[in-house]
């Protein structure tokens, strides 16, 4: 079915940035022989109590007579008893399941991490860094709308690129990672601050 | 570095304007939108770059840009776009446009119509080259194929996305009850998929799915357990929801909400940057699974569709087309939003009847059957990863092919006023508490709002079985049919006396209510005020939040309650005449599964008020045609009777709420205003400011742009005759000249800007002119003063107009933008014309 296969695609993508190149080298891996089963409902029938069973069969087999072990009813009555229950072919892929919810745990705790360097060791950082004057400095720039928290770093990082002839990338990164803090920063105004939208 | 920081302060700097006009409300802050936009990082994910303007305007403001760092290899790597009319024979540097313009500032709106002709420019041009060389003829037949390619991105990544959230939400909703041992990652159906517990009674249990108190306490047994499993649920409720709203608020405040009014708003050709961008992206992906395994009153649905929206803008960057052409990037969204719909119901078509009906502006054929692909493309993506193990694309899939009577049309009606009471009410009720949220305290605590919700919700929830089981769970529960096969307790009927083997099927024929479905019955009752009340404060609050799971749930209840009442009311009246003819004993005749199914599609349509693709997603869930009769009258039922308290649905309120920029096409103009006395400026303002075509110098087009914050100037021949030449916004009007001083010999204030072909007569001594002429659009919409507003409202919707000027005696008079007319209509309607913030 390439159930597996398209599996990984899908946890590849869930951090944003699809791989697609290595979907297809692993469906064959994923799939396991516990993936496949065969469930048979059978409902009361005189006094035995409704049983469900579960075999691990194809699909070919997946019927009462196959599944249905004990037989709870003897010879003659195994056709009426067979013929309540139901039976039901499922697949699964358990290895896009195992991988799906790693690649989620691991995304969701590299933003928890990244979010607590934000917010806590950052500024920390800055002020170990950069000592108290600068920062006493930078709340003279604060303009109308720059809130507190984002004015010092900003002016660290220029001073910072000023005085050391980092490598272009890093700069790039840096000024990168600035200008989206900026955004977030006025998403976060506009969104719970001001109201304007989504509300 | 150095350098870059300077050409961005001047960039900046020169880019400022006093009194920005898109955001009226004090305390806005000056500067923090208008920024630049370079169309080679032009996309929804960069919102503005302020990158230092804001805090240097003081000293940069008005020094004269030194140094062109790293400036023109942006503009000289643009070939020729939008206007490409004029040959361009000399080595003008104006003859190529700017990088820019063109392009829109933030919370704008576009303009449809000049966006639709830039594009058939650029396709004539492509058509006209392809003729000339093979290369030429390749790069026009994948540019014909790329809306394709792009449909089948778009449909593979969100089926991939949307798969991976019902994995992750699946799993992380019965992490609240347990833990699998033979695997952390399985949830308790995949923990238990071979195990081979036989019973009715213990089918839901076995050995290697461990509840918390097992765990903790060794037994799952007592007051003790109950205790135990309690407090974690709620703790992991607490932990999911305090999770999702810290990361919306670190990350990205965008990803909060349902996501559709906004969808539709930008699809009527708003721009929100960042609102559909990478990050929104990622957080509204992994906070969504967190959001509904928290147990809140939410589903997925509704960010299902932002988060296919994403898939498509970011992916609209891959291609040139796309990229640039802001009404080719909405025809691509429309199509998104099928796809999300796709996925979320794995319903194709109705996610094109939802896109067409309930949010698409702008919807051509070509638009129809590229969300057709695309949906289908999803659908098959998600049935591949096969998210519930079952080969069904949604948990609350059912098969029933019972037949129904004529005369079940009255209760199936009832439901529908049912579900339009609700929808009314609930509108209502929601609008007014968002707008409390909005303007008082509450709004500045969205950390404890959530919080408290989500205690108050897990406390509330867990000792009612049907509203600890996720929203998805219950529908399909309440959907399910009772057969012999299943043993939950609404199917606790008492067994027939005679338990022999009478007929050889599962169906079972009516039978009286036994303890248990009146255990069921209580409980459900007290489930749905629960889930009434409780949705009411949770839409809108500040975590990812879908309306379409809690809305079906509360019909689902309604429904079944009545389907369960009609069966006993048929089981013990069989004599009655309206049950005489079909329902005799022995007979199955009423099946509560279908009024549940009835009852959701009625709630859902008096909230949303869909109706079409309503019914077409309710029958793509259920695969039975033979219900559509029931549906139909369902819904449109609930329609009407919603319509009566109120005509908009809970998205177009909320857009409302908001002040976007909606015009709303489904509404009628009804007033007999006439244009002259809506247009600017009004009567006791001062006179209209224009441009004229020629004699005006550069420092006098920006004193006039600077001490004036309109969008846009009309351009007149001579400010006697005020007789009508064309249009120029004032984004590319700063872009264009601050690009001339910088770029172009001997450009300075004292220089004429000139309109027209070609360049008048000078003295000889004088500096150069600069010729903007290619910035003006030459054919704006005019109508006379006396056209009646019905008319002029009806040009801006089917044209997608942004402004439109206003003509007496072929003398211009005024200008009229959609913000004046949202304005106009909101006071006719004796709404504050103030709420509507944007232009």
């Amino acid at each position: 079915m390439g159930a597996g296969g398209e599996g990984v695609c899908v946890c590849v993508c869930v951090g944003g940035e699809a791989r697609y190149e290595q979907t297809c080298l692993l469906p064959v891996l994923l799939q396991n022989s516990e993936d496949i089963r065969c469930k048979c409902i059978c409902p009361p029938y005189r006094d035995i109590e409704g049983q469900i069973y579960k075999q691990n069969v194809s699909l070919k087999d997946c019927n009462c007579l196959h599944v249905v072990e004990p037989m709870p009813v003897d010879g003659k009555d195994v056709e009426a008893y067979c013929l309540r229950c139901e039976c039901k072919y499922e697949e699964r892929s358990s290895g896009t399941i195992k991988v799906t919810i790693i690649i989620y745990l691991s995304i969701l705790g590299l933003l928890l991490l990244y979010m607590v360097y934000l917010t806590l060791l950052e500024p920390m950082l800055k002020r170990r860094l950069f000592g108290h004057s600068q920062l006493i400095q930078s709340d003279d720039e604060v303009g109308v709308c720059v809130s507190l928290n984002i004015a010092p770093f900003a002016n660290a990082h220029n001073v910072l690129s000023r005085s050391h002839s980092r490598p272009n990338v890093l700069n790039k990164v840096e000024h990168a990672q600035q200008r989206w803090r900026r955004q977030v920063q006025e998403q976060r105004k506009s969104v719970f601050d001001r109201h304007v939208v989504l509300s | 570095m150095f350098q870059f920081w300077t050409s961005l302060y001047r960039k900046y700097a020169t880019e400022r304007i006093p009194g920005f006009e898109g955001m009226e409300n004090p305390g806005y802050c000056t500067g923090s939108f208008d920024g630049l936009h370079h169309p080679s990082d032009d996309d929804d994910d960069e919102m503005v770059d302020i990158a230092g303007a804001t805090l240097d305007f003081s000293t940069t403001e008005d020094d004269p840009p030194l140094s062109t760092g790293g400036y023109e290899e942006y503009s000289s790597s643009r070939a020729a776009g939008m206007n490409g009319n004029g040959p361009t024979k000399l080595v003008d540097p104006l003859e190529d446009p700017v990088p820019g313009v063109g392009t829109y500032e933030d919370f704008n709106t576009i303009d449809w119509v000049r966006e639709k002709s830039k594009d058939r420019d650029r396709h004539r041009e492509i058509t006209n080259k392809s003729r000339q060389s093979t290369v030429a003829l390749l790069h026009s037949v994948s540019d014909a194929f790329s809306g394709w390619l792009l449909m089948l991105l778009v449909g593979l990544m969100s089926g991939a996305l949307a798969g991976g959230i019902d994995i992750a939400a699946h799993w992380l909703t019965d992490m609240k009850g347990g833990v699998c041992l033979i695997g952390f990652w399985f949830n308790h159906e995949h923990c238990c998929w071979t195990s081979n517990e036989t019973t009715f009674q213990e089918r839901d249990r076995c050995p290697q799915w461990q509840s918390w108190a097992e765990l903790i306490t060794g037994t799952s047994e007592g007051a003790f357990a109950y205790i135990v499993n309690y407090l974690m649920y709620i703790f992991w409720a607490l932990l999911f929801s305090f999770l999702a709203v810290t990361l919306v608020r670190a990350f990205a405040p965008y990803a909060c909400g349902s996501g559709i009014p906004e969808i539709k708003t930008i699809l009527s050709g708003f721009i929100i940057r960042g609102y559909l961008g990478k990050w929104t992206l990622i957080i509204k992906t992994i906070t969504l699974v967190l959001a509904v395994s928290s147990g809140l009153s939410l589903g997925k649905e509704g960010p299902l569709v932002h988060v296919a929206c994403c898939c498509a803008n970011i992916l609209c960057h891959l291609f040139t087309k796309y990229r640039k052409n802001e009404a080719k990037r909405r025809e691509v969204l429309s199509a998104a939003a099928a796809v999300g719909v796709s996925v979320a119901f794995g319903a194709p078509i109705g996610g094109v009847l939802f896109s067409l009906e309930e949010v698409s502006y702008y919807f051509p054929l070509k638009t129809l059957w590229r969300s057709f692909f695309a949906a289908l493309v999803a659908a098959f993506t998600l049935r591949s990863i096969n998210p519930f193990g079952n080969s069904r694309l949604v948990l609350f899939y059912v098969e029933f092919h019972a037949p129904w009577h004529l005369v079940e049309l009255a209760p199936f009606i009832l439901l529908g006023i049912f579900g339009g009471l609700w929808g009314a009410l609930f509108i209502r009720a929601n609008i007014a508490w968002c707008r409390r949220r909005k303007s008082t305290r509450l709004g500045h605590y969205p950390v404890i709002e959530v919080l408290v919700v989500a205690a108050l919700t897990a406390v509330l929830a867990f000792p009612n079985s049907y509203t600890r089981m996720s929203g998805a769970e219950l529908i399909s529960e309440l959907f399910n049919d009772c057969s012999l096969l299943d043993s939950s307790q609404l199917c606790g009927y008492k067994q027939p006396t005679n338990t022999s083997d009478t007929g050889a099927g599962n169906s079972l024929a009516d039978r009286p209510a036994g303890k248990g479905l009146y255990t069921a019955l209580w409980q459900l009752a007290l489930a749905l005020v629960f889930k009434m009340l409780i949705t009411v404060i949770t839409f809108g609050m500040k975590v990812p939040s879908g309306l379409f799971i809690p809305s079906m749930a509360i019909g689902a209840i309604a429904g079944r309650l009545l389907g369960v009442g009609m069966e006993q009311l048929a089981y013990y009246n069989h004599d009655w005449f309206i049950f005489k003819g079909w329902c005799s004993p022995g007979a199955d005749c009423i099946t509560p599964g279908l009024y549940a199914m009835v009852g959701a599609a009625a709630c859902l349509g008096g909230v949303t008020r869909m109706t079409v693709s309503l019914v077409v997603i309710m029958f793509e869930l259920t695969g039975g045609l033979e219900y559509i009769v029931p549906l139909m009258a369902a819904t449109m039922t609930s329609k009407w009777v919603a319509d009566a308290f109120g005509r908009e649905g809970i998205y177009e309120a909320h857009i409302r709420l908001n002040g976007y920029p909606f015009l709303e096409p489904k509404e009628e103009f009804e007033h007999s205003s006439l244009t002259v006395d809506v247009m600017r400026p009004r009567r006791s303002d001062p006179a209209l400011a224009v441009l004229t075509q020629e004699g005006m110098t550069v420092g006098e087009v920006e004193a006039l742009v600077e001490s004036t914050h309109y969008s846009g100037f009309p351009v007149v021949v001579s400010k006697e005759s005020q007789r009508l030449v064309g249009f120029a916004l004032r984004r590319d009007l700063l872009i264009s000249i601050d690009n001339a001083r910088k770029r172009q010999e001997g450009i300075v204030s004292a220089s004429q800007v000139v309109f027209t072909e070609h360049a008048p007569s000078q003295a000889p001594d004088a500096p150069p002119p600069l010729r903007l002429r290619g910035i003006m659009d030459l054919s704006p919409f005019t109508v006379t003063d006396h056209t009646p507003m019905d008319i002029t409202v009806d040009i801006f919707r089917k044209l997608g107009l942004r402004q439109c000027l206003v003509t007496h005696n072929g003398r211009l008079l005024g200008i009229i933008t959609k913000k004046d007319i949202l304005k106009h209509m909101a006071q006719i309607a004796n709404r504050d014309p103030d709420s509507i913030l944007f232009n």
